[in-house]
């Protein structure tokens, strides 16, 4: 079954969700573990995909039978194996934890939270194996639709005006990147990634002004999509009143999968050659550098700003997705190779942040940092876990947080032009970062504490925090292993 | 010649002729899906109208009687891994998700592609039913809650 791989990874979450409410009419209690043993079995599968990639190369997947460029090909390649294992290791964390975190919040709404949750992975994967520009803009809908209707069942109604606003934002983002395909379409007759990016050297010549045109609609729909700086006022109000599970999946896998997609479309179907070559006409990866720097500096400045601790973490995520679009804007295999560890340590950190935090809500109801105060004798492992991600986002060694910002700043130096300048603003986030973290954690551990008493989260909770947590660790302690594997990503973009 | 609830015994004697007579059609609409115009979306759309028909004619409670929202959950679900199910069949008898031809029927490969496509009609027909339906039951039954 192996060589099936590629659209199990898709259907077994597609079935499951078709499944959740079928079991929901028998047992309601019963649809967490169907979801549970459904992840479980996607990243079995993933794991035997990076195994058989890494002896067999290339995996293509012709759906149907169809060959390209007529059918749908899927295609695993080193990015998107890292993506695929990347997707549902975080995500099976996240269904462990929301059993306890949905029972509370959306009490019998659970049948329709987890089909939208099993309905958001298969799009989330259906958008890292497809190899078809179509297809991805398909996965990209259901993956934005389902996150839609699962920010509108947080528990306030400002949720729903939240889920409005990402809706209208959304769906002008996802016009311009059917814009854009559309456009590669009309010049070059091809859906087919690899395809089109054979044909677009000729397009040019012909057509210059719809590829230039086409780039730009994916460039500006892919920034709405991931939140980049000025494009992020979805954001905020998104994670800030979404179930805290929501928020934890969101902020740890979507803003990425965005980021993988600009990666995709960048250097896999225009290729960097192109990109260079027209870098006269339009400065792109200049462009993109500094907005990456610009959002940096203006997300973590207004999350200093912040009380609510959810909405302090979202404001936290459009700033290191400024680090990810600061790594592609760098245009060298080291600059990117920090922008892709990026993507990685961002996902297990701020997934451990907002996990911690929902573990908090769900104990105390307590968002106001102010009312942190000596919150770690209450909680010390929720609080542990946090503090290990907190210190990991201010970039402290040999946390993994560090070994991104570093790759970023070698990028920054190697690029050898004013681009030297972006060294500086990552160096001074850190210090913005730390800023606010550390009175998070001061009021947490030090000074007196209202509480006399250890009232931990249910396990169900701490464990996934923990894992996390540890991974933080791990990834920083282990870096000699993920960093050779995250070059030969990058030597396959380049 | 008017009822309590408002509604002339015409309209609900032409809507008691004509509601069996709209569900033909849509099965058939359905059928037709894999070698002329028509097909699942379609048929779909015809038989869910043939219910809301029933339910603008003699009211949400007898419609929701005779198709409660269970039932049409369960059809919601069951036409989608219809679909699923059948490239599911075509991956366990070796061939590639959704390669209709590969199914071991003792047909030629073109006839059981097209008995595939006639499955997946099928499936695509019961869940757009459902889901019209329940999207009418949903915006109708609003002022109720």
């Amino acid at each position: 079954m192996i060589q099936h791989s590629p659209v199990l990874v898709v259907i077994i979450p597609l079935v499951t969700a078709f499944l959740i409410p079928l079991m929901g009419l028998l047992r309601k209690k019963y649809c967490i573990y169907l979801s549970v043993l459904s992840m479980l079995s996607i990243f079995v599968i993933a794991a035997s995909i990076v195994t058989s990639l890494v002896s067999s190369g290339t995996i293509h997947y012709y759906l149907g039978g169809w060959e390209p460029p007529w059918g749908i090909e899927y295609v695993i390649d080193p990015l998107s194996s890292f993506m695929v294992i990347l997707i549902t290791f975080i995500s099976l964390i996240i269904v462990v934890y929301s059993r306890r975190s949905v029972e509370k919040e959306l009490p019998n709404n659970e049948v329709a939270f987890y089909t939208l949750f099993m309905l958001l992975i298969t799009g989330l994967l259906g958008i890292v194996v497809t190899g078809d520009l179509f297809n991805l803009y398909v996965f990209l809908e259901i993956a934005s639709l389902t996150a839609y209707a699962l920010i509108a069942v947080g528990e306030k109604r400002d949720a729903l005006v939240a889920s409005f606003n990402y809706l209208i934002i959304g769906t002008i983002a996802a016009c311009f990147i059917l814009l854009g395909i559309g456009f590669l379409y009309m010049v070059t007759g091809s859906l087919n990634m690899a395809d089109v990016s054979t044909r677009l050297p000729e397009a040019y010549g012909q057509y210059p002004k719809v590829v230039l045109a086409a780039l730009a609609f994916f460039v500006v729909g892919l920034s709405i999509k991931v939140a980049l700086f000025p494009l992020h006022l979805w954001l905020p109000n998104a994670y800030t009143h979404a179930p805290s599970t929501v928020s934890a999946l969101l902020a740890a896998l979507m803003t990425k999968v965005g980021a993988y997609v600009m990666i995709r479309i960048i250097f896999t179907v225009f290729g960097f050659s192109f990109i260079t070559q027209i870098t006269d006409i339009a400065p792109l990866m200049d462009i993109l550098s500094i907005v990456g720097a610009l959002a940096i500096i203006v997300g973590a400045v207004f999350a200093i700003s912040q009380t609510d601790i959810k909405r302090m973490l979202a404001y936290s995520s459009v700033s290191q997705i400024g680090y990810i679009v600061l790594g592609i804007g760098l245009s060298n295999p080291i600059g990117l190779t920090g922008g892709i560890l990026h993507i990685l340590h961002h996902a297990f950190m701020k997934g451990c942040l907002f996990l911690a935090v929902g573990a908090i809500i769900y104990r105390t109801g307590i968002r106001d940092i102010f009312d942190f105060q000596g919150i770690g004798r209450k909680m010390p492992y929720t609080m542990l876990a946090f503090s290990i991600a907190a210190l990991s986002m201010v970039g402290i060694p040999p946390l993994c947080g560090f070994f991104s910002k570093w790759f970023l700043v070698l990028g920054a130096i190697e690029s050898k032009s004013w681009k030297v300048f972006f060294s500086l603003v990552i160096l001074s986030s850190s210090l913005l970062n730390a800023g606010y973290f550390f009175r998070i954690l001061e009021r947490t551990w030090f000074g007196e504490s209202p509480y006399s008493q250890r009232d931990e989260a249910p396990i169900s909770m701490l464990l996934p925090t923990l894992t996390l947590a540890a991974g933080c660790i791990l990834l920083g302690v282990l870096i000699f292993v993920s960093h050779p594997f995250i070059v030969s990503i990058v030597d396959t973009l380049f | 010649m008017t009822d309590p609830g408002g509604v002339s015994i015409v309209v609900r004697t032409v809507s008691r002729i004509m509601i069996p007579f709209i569900q033909l059609f849509g099965i058939y609409t359905i059928a037709h899906g894999e070698t002329s115009a028509g097909g699942g979306f379609q048929g779909g759309v015809i038989l869910g109208t043939s219910i809301i028909l029933l339910s603008i004619v003699f009211g949400l409670k007898e419609a929701d009687r005779r198709m409660p929202r269970e039932l049409l959950t369960a059809f919601m679900c069951v036409g989608l891994l219809i679909y699923s199910g059948i490239g599911v069949l075509d991956l366990l008898s070796g061939g590639r998700y959704l390669e209709y031809s590969s199914l071991p029927l003792p047909l030629p490969p073109h006839e059981i592609s097209a008995l595939s496509i006639l499955g997946v009609e099928i499936g695509i027909g019961i869940t757009v039913m459902a889901v019209i339906i329940l999207l009418f039951f949903c915006l109708a039954g609003e002022r109720d809650a």
